[in-house]
């Protein structure tokens, strides 16, 4: 507990007040949740606030934590995509049967990955936009064709192999003697963390919030709000197709990559305090509800509660922690930094 | 893909006259018309009995989850849950009965209890925590995955072969299951036809402070549609326990919530609530249960099935949602505009489209 | 407000209660009226040794018994081979068309996939000598439900000449699997069996008990009394991976073995590696268990990145694991869950259509790749995916390797 190293664990309260009364929202549940699981998992295991398991613990996080940062953009913006997690297995699936094992083809795979990303998220928010289709049923429907795509193109499991290369960023890191090994995933995780900040507090972030606040409002005021949109959905699958080499990095290629990684997406997004339907919640606290459900996960394991239970636990936490930022949110604004409402509707 | 090539010829020729359920119906025609040719030109019959009761068969099962999914969505909810009640109830279902003929009506009662109740806890934490229904939902369905992966080690229970009849015979050509879910369905249309509560639903969709201003118990009516979609589903874990003979858990990992909300959306049901009906939505199961009849008739490889299937849904709504915006621009004055921020109540603006043949105009309702 | 909320979350409480006490009672007496129906051939036999309701001890010995066995047939095709065949003769099922249904539960895992071109490849080669005229298939894409409706479709269609089914949930299919016989089409079930015995012949290699057995003695043999081990399932419910697990607990109880936990991974290789990391940084674990081979290689690799020595692992005959274990020279087994069965539907088919006799129960031999084997296995299998199952038995068949390699 003393030494606390890891940049969530510092400082606890103090840090999670401070982010709140910086970005407010109904998002104070999250930190306080996030502190109190931290501190349990300190307490029945003590060996995990070490340095190195830490680090394997963040390796394991940044995935997660880069695909809330993406649907955070899309559901601040009124939106939401459930084809995230298909999209994530897409990527693996196409970076092994591409790269086949050889090394050279590695960056331009990963370019290739990029583009298909890009792609994707185009398709998602235009058609949501331009042919107005809700995105439930616009990412629904992504989900089905890339799942069955990917699978039709492969043959039903995936082919070919990742490059040593590739799976750097998920796997490998810096060799250092305190924390054994500083993983690229944690300098990855903090490039997006810092870019998806500077974004928020960029023009294009506001207008990304007004558009999910107040669609009529934005659109009077200038906003294109469907390239806005739009925009959203690409950040969303670039992310996604980021998470994927992380994730294809971390742990391999199986048949099994990506799926329900859309539904803990939103959950963890949801768990930040941010609203489904738009305009409320910050980047941050999403960022703090994808480290929340992977403490959870964590914690369930450092408890040996039996695997079975872990979904209604789960369930039941994540029902109780929306009721009460709820609780928090309709509450009227009193003067307290860490529950003002609307704080970040930017309009 | 058939779909859309039916639909989009005819749309223009007969926009104005045509509401959303006629157009369903239309795009069903049209899946049966080009399905029928399709397998024709293999050498085979798709309106030859065995064919029909094969996708009447089909359709049952995901006829009830949808009905209930209809109620819910119709008041600007969803149900996430509703593969996990499923799976419950065929387990409550088969448990209680236990071969036992006598004890069918209990084991029915109990599913409908058990199930009901869980209807009402979504509800409950819909309307008085103020949990997003996605969250509450998905939440409640995590807790049940919890109870039964702890409880049931896999399939248990037993269902006498009386009510196994439920699963297996047939009327003629239509399948009892068949039958019993289209009687629900025309249950379910003049519930929402005839009755206030009904009435209020599509209040309560179009747009919650409206409604609520005009006096109609919002909270209620929420609850009530979740009570009806978890008792909905839960008579579809009792078909499945019919049809397996016994419960199964596993039934959960088969993605009907998904299923079933692109069934009703595909019947022309507005996502945002307010807008559509029941009858729509037996028209969006019945494309898709005739889509998976024709997909096997000419062998149509497994994921590639799922391509088309993703991209038949998007294509339909993308249909339905320029047919109603076309229309919103000629009345753009009188109404507000459907996009995200509305989710939230905030547009009070938004009576239900009172043009469409099965919705009714908002507000009217406290008084009848 | 506050009021309202502690109703509600009276009600949440009261609901789940009511759940629990209305299922309780039932679930538990009829679990094992259930079990005794699961083991036709055992028939009556009560489960006696473990507490565990998918153990059934005349099963687990018959199976571990069967693994010593001489099957009949020839040595160089095991998906021809049978233990102990009991004949039936199938001159009444004589047909006079050749076209053979197949309905498959899904091939949504790579050891589907692997057996599903397999087949393929098998129904070509009698295909080209006229033995099969046209080959239907339906996919219920792991929905019983669908799988039902499926056959349902086979046996209304009416011109169907056999039935394969694999199922997708044993006693899920079983009424749908009566009906199919009842129209009196010859019915072959193979892989997951159902609680009937009206089929004409159930085709499936030695079983779970012997699969689970494999690896856990393996373990036992291997590692030193008061070794740790890890057991990663796939997931609960599902028979054939319970009876692995069933057998390996059995053999861990007679056994001076600690086991540390047994954990659902989805078969996801980020959610092993992770489980596994943190069992790591709680302790030493030496040995892994696993009832299926997906993400073993994960397993491993979370060894590696912790810095720790490989454990006694135990895989399965999957090629990317195979491969992972040559190259670290770690002590291991891959129990095989024989994918070659994916022949044998085909073979009985045209037999029984020839009026030639049929194993009523026609199990297939089932041997696990031990380091002796290893290489020879991986030799055989160069140059196919790291997905790929080695004991697929394809290689002579016209469409080899191309087939398996392009998929």
């Amino acid at each position: 507990m003393t030494q606390t190293p890891a940049p969530q664990r510092q400082g606890g309260n103090r840090a999670a007040g401070l982010l709140a009364a910086l970005f407010g929202g109904g998002s104070a549940t999250v930190f306080a949740l996030l502190v109190v699981i931290f501190a349990v998992i300190a307490v029945v295991n003590p060996g995990f606030m070490e340095p190195p398991s830490l680090m394997a613990f963040i390796k394991n996080a940044a995935p997660l934590v880069i695909l809330a940062v993406g649907q955070y953009f899309v559901i601040v913006a009124g939106e939401l995509d459930l084809s995230v997690g298909s999209l994530v297995g897409a990527q693996v699936v196409i970076a092994a049967a591409l790269i086949d094992g050889e090394e050279s083809r590695t960056v331009p795979v990963m370019l290739l990955m990029l583009a298909f990303g890009i792609v994707v998220g185009l398709v998602n928010g235009l058609i949501t936009t331009l042919l107005k289709v809700h995105s439930l049923i616009t990412t629904l429907g992504m989900m089905l064709v890339l799942y069955g795509a990917i699978r039709l193109w492969t043959g039903g499991s995936p082919t070919g192999a990742l490059s040593e290369g590739f799976r750097q960023a998920g796997r490998g890191g810096i060799e250092m003697s305190v924390v054994r090994l500083l993983p690229w995933a944690l300098f990855i995780l903090v490039a997006v963390v810092i870019a998806a900040v500077v974004l928020m507090r960029s023009p294009y972030g506001r207008t990304l919030i007004a558009a999910g606040d107040n669609e009529k409002a934005a659109a009077f005021s200038g906003v294109r709000v469907w390239q806005v949109r739009t925009a959203a959905f690409v950040l969303s699958s670039v992310l996604a197709s980021l998470a994927g080499v992380l994730i294809g990095g971390y742990a391999g290629v199986t048949a099994q990559v990506g799926d329900g990684l859309e539904f803990t997406a939103i959950t963890a997004v949801v768990l930040g305090g941010v609203v489904l339907g738009g305009g409320r919640g910050t980047v941050v606290a999403a960022m703090a509800g994808a480290l929340t459900v992977e403490a959870l996960f964590t914690l369930f394991n450092q408890l040996s509660l039996p695997s079975t239970i872990r979904p209604a636990v789960q369930g039941v936490i994540i029902i109780a922690a929306v009721a009460y930022a709820a609780r928090e949110r309709s509450r009227p604004a009193v003067p307290a930094t860490d529950a003002r409402p609307d704080e970040t509707t930017g309009s | 893909m058939s779909t859309t090539v039916t639909t989009q010829t005819a749309t223009p020729v007969r926009r104005r006259r045509l509401g959303s359920t006629e157009l369903v119906y239309l795009a069903l025609l049209g899946v049966v018309i080009i399905g029928a040719v399709l397998v024709g030109i293999r050498g085979d019959n798709l309106l030859s009995t065995a064919n029909t009761v094969d996708m009447l068969t089909r359709s049952s099962l995901l006829g009830f989850v949808a009905l209930g999914q209809t109620f819910v969505i119709l008041c600007r909810s969803l149900d996430l849950s509703v593969g996990y009640v499923m799976a419950l109830s065929s387990l409550i279902g088969a448990t209680t009965m236990a071969g036992d003929a006598a004890r069918i009506p209990l084991g029915i009662a109990v599913v409908v209890l058990v199930a009901g109740a869980i209807g009402l806890a979504n509800g409950l934490i819909i309307t008085l925590l103020k949990v997003n229904p996605f969250i509450t939902t998905l939440g409640m369905g995590l807790i049940i995955k919890g109870y039964l992966d702890t409880q049931y080690k896999g399939p248990a229970g037993e269902v006498p072969s009386v009510f196994q009849q439920f699963g297996y015979s047939r009327i003629g050509p239509v399948p009892l299951s068949a039958a019993v879910m289209l009687i629900a369905v025309v249950a379910g249309i003049l519930y929402l036809r005839k009755t206030r509560t009904g009435y209020h639903m599509y209040a309560v969709g179009g747009s919650d402070d409206v409604a609520r201003l005009s006096g109609i118990r919002t909270g209620r009516v929420m609850i009530i549609s979740h009570v009806l979609c978890s008792i909905a589903a839960g008579v579809a874990g009792l078909l499945i326990a019919a049809r397996f003979g016994t419960g199964s858990a596993l039934v959960y990992d088969s993605g009907y919530e998904l299923d079933s909300i692109a069934a009703v959306v595909l019947g022309g049901t507005f996502l945002m609530g307010g807008r559509g009906g029941v009858a729509g939505t037996l028209a969006g199961v019945l494309i898709l249960a005739e889509l998976d009849t024709i997909f096997n008739i000419l062998q149509v490889d497994p994921f590639f099935k799922d391509v088309l299937r993703g991209v038949v849904i998007i294509a339909a709504v993308a249909i339905y949602a320029r047919r109603y915006h076309d229309r919103q621009a000629t009345r753009v004055r009188f109404r507000g505009n459907g996009g995200g921020g509305e989710r939230r109540g905030r547009d009070p603006g938004a009576p239900p489209d009172s043009a469409d043949d099965e919705s009714v105009p908002a507000g009217h309702g406290g008084g009848r | 407000m506050r009021k309202l909320r502690v109703l509600s979350a009276g009600a949440v409480t009261a609901v789940l209660a009511l759940t629990a006490c209305t299922t309780d009672e039932p679930a538990d007496t009829t679990d094992e009226v259930d079990q005794a129906a699961e083991q036709p051939d055992d028939g009556g036999q009560s489960s006696e040794g473990s507490g565990d309701e998918w153990f059934v001890q005349a099963e687990y010995e018959k199976q571990l018994a069967q693994r010593d066995k001489e099957p009949e047939g020839p040595a160089d095709k095991p998906w021809l081979q049978a233990i102990d065949p009991e004949y039936v003769e199938t001159a009444e099922y004589a047909q006079d068309g050749n076209t053979l249904c197949f309905s498959n539960a899904s091939v949504a895992n790579p050891w589907r996939v692997t057996g599903w071109i397999t087949m393929q490849q098998q129904v070509q080669v009698y295909k080209d000598s006229g033995d099969i005229g046209e080959f239907r298939v339906s996919d219920a894409g792991g929905d019983d439900n669908k799988q039902i409706s499926d056959i349902q479709a086979f046996v209304d269609a009416g011109d169907c000449n056999a039935i394969i089914i694999s199922p997708s949930t044993t006693a899920t299919l079983t009424p749908a699997v009566e009906a199919a016989c009842q129209s009196g089409v010859p019915v072959i079930v193979f892989d997951r069996g159902v609680n009937t015995d009206c089929m004409v012949t159930f085709i499936h290699p030695i079983g779970g008990y012997a699969y689970g057995a494999d690896g856990a003695e393996f373990l036992v043999e291997n590692l030193e009394p008061g070794s740790k081990v890890l057991a990663l399932r796939i997931l609960p419910g599902v028979d054939v991976l319970e009876h692995r697990w069933a057998a390996a607990q059995e053999i861990f109880a007679d056994s001076d073995l600690e086991i540390l936990g047994n954990e659902f991974t989805e078969g996801d290789a980020a959610t092993i590696k992770d489980t596994v990391t943190q069992y790591l940084q709680r302790g030493e674990v030496d040995g892994i268990w696993m009832d299926a081979g997906d993400g073993a290689v994960a397993a491993v690799e979370a060894f590696e990145d912790t810095g720790n020595d490989y454990p006694v692992m135990v895989g399965e005959d999957e090629l990317g694991f195979m491969r992972k274990w040559k190259e670290t020279g770690m002590t291991a087994i891959a129990p095989a869950y024989s994918n070659f069965q994916w022949r044998t539907p085909i073979e009985a088919a045209v037999k029984i259509w020839n009026g030639e006799k049929v194993p009523s129960e026609w199990v297939l031999p089932q041997e696990p790749i031990t380091e002796e084997d290893r290489d020879e296995y991986l030799d055989r299998n160069e140059g196919m995916p790291d997905l790929h199952y080695a004991k697929f038995g394809g290689e002579d068949l016209p469409g080899f390797p191309e087939a398996w390699q392009d998929r």
